[in-house]
């Protein structure tokens, strides 16, 4: 039963397990065929979770048994080849990951937490333009990725912005992708942070604006830093877009942000996985590894992070 | 001092009230405010954005096909020299992903939920919850490879008196997505179990019900629409999922097939497999990128739209 600690939880505890003897003594405790189904419900229970949580560490297992093999130095030094798989590696594509999340880090933070502290702290939730925008919000974070890359291809390499099959254009479509996810995550962090905080704040003679930064930000920082680093390694992660704002061609060259071919590692992994040698196979297996490493450390980071500081604010 | 406790005590209640009038003089302070209203107002113009770039070459797409021959059609072959341009193949390949998924994922979603959250001791939980949460971040590409290079293979292996015949199939694209949902599934119902009211589950416990009953016929009817609107979410997730089709699943072939174990394309899988390719701007085959997006980006939008009413309805009846 999910039941805390505490005086009023510990009385009706005491007061179910009471009414429960009670009700038992007079009509007699479950039947045998009752206990047996309870048993094989439980078990039954167990066997789904067990087997949710094994068939996503096979994923993790599988990757590296797989890929161990080409696990050296050359991954990470050497540039993409078609015909040399034993000595191909992920150069250019790590370096365009890290030019596109350098990218993504800069427009969200600002964007994110900003719109976030607006709805939260400013915006008059009866009139319809706010109502719209939170709305909005919400169900930006449930379109699928690559609708995004038909924006990033149609809105930012073609069009208006006219950016051409850049990195900049591969971050920008990113950071619009993973926007709503900060945004979400950021106004539950700052929600969280006690009224009385804001009104100590305002009762001492500080304004809004100061309120907010020095004190409601300070106190909602572990939730959006964990907001921020789960929307990027998101976004590290993120193939599907990118294929359609040019990330998909073999990068010979270290790429630049503004000009040039860029490619990324997950895409790098998917056109190397496409190939018919087993040493590309391989390969492939090989950049997984270095992106879970990458990403499964950055998420329990962040899981860790905020459980640490909910559990604080609980106490 | 009365005003202040009263201000005090509405705000503890609705902390969602905006601190109205706090500061307004300052010229500074009405410029932050500027700012960080056109950052959040920046996500409708994102909204907007996607509309428009959907909208006009679905206009000009549907200016050369017949939307009908669109909808209706049973051949999707727009790059071939005697090109057709009938969606039902993707739309049925996607399909078959979506229905398979959901049968893995809801089973397995919904048991880690009742367990999470009516049996687990408080000790499992807090080790069982985040590690769902880390791994719903693994990579798509990476669950994608390991279902062409692991779980196509094996499944041959075990049942080879399937036709597997040729190296991809879209029915194991479909359980590799529904692997990928079950810990969105799992963490949005157990949210939802978790908010039914522990006088619901004490009543019936001291009326003598074991925890079984209380699971199926106390928490999980209470817990509906929740329940609902993650397997809603679970579906919008899965129609959207592309690297792990356009992996496991291969190029498919044009007619309408519903072949679980061969090779099949989905909408997801046809725009990200067409747009790598050299299509210059301008051509039918580069406009039905955007007619397929304008029909996925519907699709997914009626679903959240369902979504988002049925988890409100349950936040609204318990808290």
């Amino acid at each position: 039963m999910v039941i805390q600690k505490g005086e009023q939880p510990q009385r009706s505890r005491l007061a179910v397990a009471g009414a429960r003897s009670a009700t038992e003594s007079v009509f007699g405790a479950g039947s045998r065929a009752d206990r047996i189904g309870n048993v094989l419900f439980r078990a039954l229970l167990l066997l789904g979770m067990g087997f949710a949580l094994l068939g996503m560490m096979a994923i993790i297992v599988w990757s590296f048994v797989d890929g161990m093999p080409r696990l050296d130095m050359n991954l990470i030094t050497e540039g993409p080849s078609s015909i040399t798989p034993e000595t191909a590696g992920y150069r250019t594509a790590i370096l365009g990951s890290l030019y596109v999340i350098g990218g993504v880090i800069l427009f969200i933070v600002p964007v994110g937490v900003g719109a976030a502290i607006y709805l939260e702290e400013y915006a008059d939730h009866t009139r319809w333009w706010n109502r719209l925008i939170e709305v909005n919000i919400q169900n930006l974070a449930a379109v699928p990725s690559i609708v995004f890359g038909i924006l990033g291809l149609a809105f930012i390499v073609r069009g208006p912005l006219d950016l051409g099959f850049v990195a900049a254009a591969g971050s920008l479509t990113l950071s619009l992708l993973v926007l709503p996810t900060v945004i979400l995550a950021s106004r539950e962090a700052i929600r969280a942070v006690p009224s009385s905080t804001r009104l100590g704040s305002l009762g001492l003679g500080a304004t809004h604006w100061q309120t907010i930064w020095h004190h409601v930000l300070p106190g909602a920082l572990p939730g959006i830093i964990t907001g921020v680093i789960l929307s990027v390694s998101r976004a590290i992660g993120e193939a599907a877009p990118l294929l359609l704002v040019g990330a998909v061609t073999f990068v010979m060259f270290d790429p630049s942000f503004f000009e040039g071919q860029f490619s990324v590692l997950p895409v790098q992994i998917y056109n190397y996985a496409g190939r018919p040698q087993e040493e590309f196979r391989v390969l492939a297996s090989a950049g997984v590894i270095l992106m879970l490493a990458v990403l499964l450390v950055m998420n329990s980071f962040a899981i860790w992070l905020r459980n640490h500081y909910e559990n604080k604010n609980a106490r | 001092m009365a005003d202040s406790s009263m201000a005090a005590s509405t705000a503890g209640a609705n902390p969602r009230r905006p601190l109205a009038g706090a500061g307004t003089s300052h010229w500074g302070e009405k410029l932050i405010k500027v700012f960080l209203a056109l950052c959040a107002a920046f996500s409708v113009l994102v909204t907007t954005g996607i509309v428009l770039s959907l909208v006009f070459p679905t206009i000009s797409f549907f200016g050369q096909i017949p939307l009908a021959e669109f909808l209706l059609g049973t051949t999707w072959a727009p790059a071939f020299a005697q090109a057709s341009f009938g969606v039902l193949p993707i739309v049925v390949g996607t399909l078959i992903v979506v229905v398979t998924a959901l049968a893995v994922s809801v089973p397995i979603g919904l048991a880690s939920a009742i367990y999470l959250s009516e049996y687990a001791s408080s000790r499992v939980r807090k080790v069982v919850k985040p590690a769902l949460e880390v791994l719903e971040g693994i990579p798509t590409v990476a669950i994608g490879l390991f279902a062409f290079f692991f779980m196509r293979p094996l499944a041959e292996q075990l049942f080879p008196f399937f036709p597997w015949d040729t190296p991809f199939s879209i029915g194991i694209a479909g359980v590799a997505v529904g692997l990928l949902i079950v810990p969105l599934v799992a963490s949005v119902s157990e949210d939802a179990m978790r908010s039914v009211p522990a006088g619901l589950r004490e009543g019936a416990y001291a009326l003598g019900a074991s925890k079984m009953r209380v699971s199926m016929r106390v928490i999980f009817p209470a817990a509906i629409s929740g329940i609902i609107a993650a397997v809603v979410l679970g579906t919008s997730r899965a129609i959207g999922e592309t690297m792990v089709v356009l992996i496991a699943a291969g190029a498919g072939n044009p007619n309408l097939t519903f072949n679980w174990f061969g090779s099949a394309q989905t909408m997801t899988a046809y725009i990200g497999g067409t747009a790598t390719g050299d299509i210059s701007q301008g051509t039918v085959v580069y406009d039905t990128i955007f007619a397929v997006g304008a029909l996925l980006f519907s699709m997914t939008l009626v679903m959240n739209i369902i979504a988002t009413r049925l988890v409100r309805r349950f936040r609204e009846v318990y808290e």
